[in-house]
């Protein structure tokens, strides 16, 4: 680990200010020198491994502003601070009456030590776990631009079949972000352009001929909320997880789903799939065949082929597309029954 | 009586808890890392990013520039140093440092030394190597492999066992089955990190590193540094998990030491856990195929198991498990044969149950096959094949308990509730699948010394140079001196765990609990001798009677009779202050050079199906219960029943506690463990533990372990059969059975994943 520079902004202004002092427009906010750190559960591993080499870090936990650790629950929705830890959220009584599928995404990630340090907006923000990337010797796109990509060819069970390119398919592992993406969460930021609403749905590229370029993000930007608008049928939702063991692992294949049922006819479905992209993946095109039907087994079958119309596999992870489609069948029809 | 305490039944000792149990929960026993040591400087390898090639250039500048950098260790700077040896002591015969060629993936291109971590990993990291690359050959089905008869590669591994006319019983089979399994890579990843930490006084070398055998590694790295065996110490009093990983020593230990000599002060040495996976020792995937005919009673008349495994160019490394799987059921005719596959990558090694594990899982897979092809009960199809005697050399077994294993184990699994039909027992949209396999390991013994003192304020103090990796070994060895002795555990030290200690084997084997104890018991039956003949001296307080009518209890020499004196007042007649013996203990059958060979760190194996009298081995039987999601497929051990019988029981707390450990390892074999290897470049990939999985807490739901009572005086003079082995073998063929019942998959390469039951 190289030596560096550690900083404790007092308050958001400040801490943009010196964002902005030692960046450019123009430097990425994975590959900047200076860079902000919340929980550290995902930037203090990069920076030992030798994947991410900041010069300045610059530690949110001691910003001032309150709001950032609140979570508020008005008739707009839900509000999530950014310093908000992951386990807090998991454990609010009124995430888990009124968004299950939240607290879901948060409960089966990492593991209680992780939750308790890693912030919210850092989770939505962090990185790949393709092996390609995390380890400097192997050619990747995301961590050196043009070098290539090691993961295409090689081994690539873990990779995603959905919103890949030529240049990178590593998957997106969050699983908030599949509920966020759902319910058409917005998220709030400040910086040196000054304040932004961001619709969680463009918080992340695609990788594209640029997968060094992950987020809309600039490097003196910080997320302060997340907000998560009412739903009144936002209880009947849920996250449903499945992996290699049962707990601590990342997803093979997830389904965040929201369900506005008349009876047995979707009114209304909210659908996302983790796992399987290189983004968090909302899957417009199996909420449109589910509305106004009847959901049964062929209906959701039925959306889940449409979700994965496009998926492109490789070679170890064409099994995905399958799994990929059964999880969300499994997801759909446990939502509709579930007693609400 | 909790479960992790069982109630001793006949030849089982006490639940005691471990005597260093509260120094683990406290954070105060002391590994060899944590060692304090003044003016100490750090040690970071590099190593490289290729399988195959020559190191043409090493840039060294940037590295040179970090602050605090001390010393570069690389090639040249061994060359006084001779290289390592292949063997029970050394993990591998490649001097990393002494030629610039790459035979694998993460060989030790250097050792950069510095005066923190921290600066000494970031100049590591900035070495840069350039090479001149070969197309390197991954594993089998590589282009550029090389295949070799195993037979006589490895003093282990013999010959291919074999009995009677295999092919004319095959041909005349009424049932048979021809089949494929495989098991992949696995590395053993304690949780404890590789490290060594070295340092001079004058000509003395002392080497503190987690080993499982530091009599072997003395000579060994002494050999290396050509020193006298007496100036090298290894010093490895606690270790964080071992699995065999720790047993050979690694070219790592002398570079370390070669470094701490050149700055003359101590350099301590971590690896990452990403450099582990090639500077250490692996589990060898392997591949299988094996043929049974049966006639239609299900008596099997012929059995064949080929077996193929992948080493390393220089070194031969034998898996070798047929020894084992031939010996195990009535089978008829054997025949056996093991190839080693050779490819650019490191040595693999000892893995627990090293041979067993993949060898016993390709069969106990095929055992399950066979039975449902007879249309039988897998374990009544197991009755019908128990031997009478092992079918190669038509000995007697010491004893076998399988029968009684299966049978208690099916009981409290409840295997009588199965419903043999495929896909039959389902919860909800959960498929249930209930399956067993039988665990085999070999009862050797080993050579072993022991030092034990008893003081006249009744303290004993017990040395033996064994190693406590985890086992328990130090409560059980504890536990025997206890019991000659007549003083209670409390008023015990023991130390192991240090080459200056009386040497113990290499704690491999599932042997150090058998060689340890017969060495204190040696030992203590020593003092008795001489205290009994104290007491009973003319003059003495129980003169007049004879030895064997005492025992010692309490402090005091109880007599048949009645009569007593207290320990301390024959001390005080004897005008001593202590009584302290030394003991070596040979097994029966040793050669005239065992004990010598047991200093020179490289002991005689005895027992398993080396013995004229009879084979020996301990047996058991697991029972898995799967559940298996109707649409999404993951696989959930929510039960694990398994029974064992393994002569002598020294602690039913510890021998739970390894048996339910290597039952939990088989379940992630069977499920999670593998090392993916890109096989364009020979090259691993998930090297961590957040992509090579093992089974968390959540995964293991209702496990039980059952202590099947069992006498065996013929295995060794303790009567104790080797169990830390046994837990993990079968495990994963269980699991296997469990999937077929449940969904009629036949799963027969390992692990087994979501996407071969979506296949």
């Amino acid at each position: 680990m190289r030596p560096f520079v550690y900083e404790q902004p007092t308050d958001i202004s400040a801490a943009v200010a010196l964002a902005s002092n030692f960046t450019t427009r123009d430097d990425q906010p994975t590959r900047a020198n200076t860079q902000f750190i919340a929980g550290g559960t995902n930037l203090a591993d990069h920076m030992k491994l030798g994947v991410a080499e900041p010069n300045r870090l610059l530690d949110l936990n001691r910003l001032e502003e309150q709001k950032l650790r609140h979570i508020r629950v008005t008739e707009d929705g839900i509000r999530f601070g950014a310093l908000v830890r992951m386990g807090e959220a998991a454990d609010h009584r009124e995430v888990k009456e009124r968004y299950p599928v939240i607290a879901e995404s948060l409960r089966l990630a990492a593991s209680g030590q992780i939750r308790n340090m890693a912030s919210l907006a850092g989770n939505v923000l962090q990185r790949t776990r393709c092996e390609y990337f995390r380890e400097t010797s192997w050619a990747c796109n995301k961590r050196v631009p043009g070098s290539g990509c090691a993961a295409m060819d090689g081994f690539n069970r873990q990779h995603a079949v959905l919103g890949g390119s030529d240049a990178c398919i590593a998957t997106y592992h969050g699983d908030f972000a599949q509920a966020l993406i759902a319910l058409d969460a917005v998220v709030l930021t400040e910086g040196s352009r000054g304040a932004r609403k961001i619709p969680f749905a463009k918080l992340h590229r695609q990788p594209g001929d640029t997968p060094h370029i992950e987020t809309d993000l600039a490097a003196d930007e910080i997320i302060t909320a997340i907000e998560v608008p009412a739903l009144p049928w936002g209880r009947r939702s849920l996250y449903l997880k499945i992996r290699d063991r049962e707990s601590y692992a990342f997803a093979l294949a997830s389904a965040a789903v929201a369900l506005d049922l008349d009876g047995e006819t979707v009114r209304e479905a909210r659908i996302a799939l983790g796992g399987v992209a290189t983004v968090p993946w909302r899957a417009s095109a199996a909420e449109e065949i589910l509305q106004g039907k009847k959901l049964d087994d062929a209906s959701a079958g039925a959306a889940a082929d449409a979700a994965f119309a496009e998926a492109q596999p490789r070679q170890h992870n064409a099994f995905k597309i399958e799994l990929g489609k059964r999880t969300l069948v499994r997801a759909l029809l446990e939502t509709r029954d579930m007693k609400v | 009586m909790d479960a992790a305490a069982p109630r001793p039944k006949e030849n089982q000792g006490e639940p005691l808890p471990r005597v260093d149990a509260r120094l683990k929960v406290t954070g105060q026993a002391h590994y060899p890392a944590d060692l304090p040591a003044a003016n100490i400087a750090y040690g970071a390898l590099a190593t490289s990013s290729i399988a195959r090639g020559k190191v043409t250039k090493l840039r060294l500048d940037d590295a040179r520039a970090v602050p605090g950098l001390l010393d570069i260790v690389t090639y040249g700077d061994m060359d006084k140093v001779d290289k390592p040896k292949f063997g029970n002591s050394g993990a591998t015969s490649i001097g990393p440092l002494h030629d610039r060629t790459i035979f694998h993936d993460g060989q030790i291109i250097a050792l950069a030394v510095a005066e923190t971590f921290e600066a000494a990993e970031e100049a590591a990291q900035l070495i840069r190597a350039e090479y001149e690359e070969d197309r390197p050959t991954a594993s089998f089905d590589s282009p550029g492999t090389k295949t070799v008869a195993a037979a006589g590669k490895s003093p282990m591994f013999k010959e291919d066992v074999k009995a009677g006319d295999f092919d004319a019983a095959f041909a005349a089979a009424a049932v048979k089955i021809d089949q494929r399994y495989s098991t992949p890579t696995q590395h053993h990843n304690p949780i404890e990190l590789f490290s060594t930490t070295a340092y001079w006084q004058g000509d003395q070398l002392v080497v503190h590193e987690p080993s499982q055998n530091v009599t072997g590694w003395k000579v060994e790295l002494a050999r290396q540094l050509k020193m006298d065996p007496a100036n090298v110490r290894i010093v490895s009093p606690f270790i964080g998990g071992a699995f065999g990983s720790k047993g050979p020593m690694t070219p790592r230990t002398a570079i370390v030491a070669v470094a701490a000599k050149r700055l003359g002060r101590p350099v301590r040495c971590v690896t990452s856990r990403m450099q582990a996976f090639g500077t250490q020792t692996y589990r060898a995937e392997t591949r299988h195929r094996i043929r049974i005919g049966a006639g239609k009673d299900g008596r099997i008349t012929a059995f064949a198991h080929e077996g193929w495994e992948v080493t390393s160019r220089p070194d031969l490394y034998v898996v070798g498990g047929t020894s084992a799987t031939g010996r195990m059921y009535g089978y008829g005719s054997v025949l056996t044969h093991v190839s080693l596959v050779q490819a650019d990558r490191n040595t693999p090694g000892y893995m627990r149950s090293p041979p067993e594990t993949p060898y016993v899982y390709a069969l106990e897979n095929a055992m399950d096959e066979m039975a449902v092809a007879l249309g039988m009960d897998p374990v009544e199809f197991r009755r019908i094949n128990e031997p009478k005697t092992e079918p190669i050399g038509k000995k007697p077994f010491s004893s076998r308990s399988l029968i009684q294993c299966y049978d208690q184990a099916a009981e409290a699994f409840g295997w009588a509730r199965r419903d043999p039909k495929i896909g039959a027992m389902r919860d909800g949209d959960w498929l249930i699948g209930m399956g067993c396999a039988t665990a085999i390991y070999p009862t050797a013994v080993a050579p072993c010394a022991a030092r034990v003192r008893l003081t006249v304020d009744g303290d004993v103090r017990l040395q033996c140079g064994s190693h406590e990796i985890g086992t328990g070994v130090r409560t059980v060895a504890g536990q025997m001196a206890s019991e000659r002795l007549g003083v209670a555990i409390d008023k015990i030290s023991v130390e192991m765990g240090d080459s200056s200690l009386p040497p113990a084997p290499v704690s491999g084997g599932s042997i150090s609990t058998a060689s340890v104890c017969s060495a204190v018991l040696k030992a203590c039956d020593a003092i008795r001798t001489k205290l009994f003949a104290a007491a009973t001296a003319e003059g003495g307080p129980l003169a007049g009677s004879h030895n064997e009518e005492f025992e010692l209890a309490d402090g005091k020499i109880v007599a048949k009779s009645g009569a007593s004196t207290k320990v301390e007042d024959v001390l005080k007649a004897m005008q001593v202050g202590a009584i302290e013996e030394y003991a070596e203990f040979a097994p029966k059958g040793a050669t005239p050079e065992a004990l010598k060979k047991l200093y020179a760190g490289t002991p005689e194996f005895h027992g398993g199906e080396q013995d004229e009298d009879s084979v020996k081995y301990a047996f058991g039987a697991e029972f898995v219960e799967v559940r298996i999601n109707r649409y999404t497929k993951e696989i959930r051990v929510p039960r694990i029943v398994g029974a064992f019988a393994a002569g002598r029981i020294m602690n039913t707390r510890t021998a739970r506690s390894q048996l339910m450990g290597g039952m939990i390892w088989g379940i992630g074999q069977a499920l999670h463990e593998a090392t993916e290897v890109d096989r364009r470049y020979a090259r691993y990939v998930n090297r961590d533990l957040q992509d090579y999985l093992v089974p968390v807490n959540a995964d293991i739901k209702d496990l039980q372990v059952i202590l099947v009572p069992e006498i065996d005086h013929a295995v060794n003079p303790a009567g104790v059969k080797g169990l830390g082995e046994l837990g993990n073998v079968g495990t994963a063929a269980a699991v296997a059975s469990a999937v077929y019942h449940a969904t009629g998959k036949r799963i027969r390469d390992l692990p087994i994943r979501i996407e071969q039951l979506l296949a």
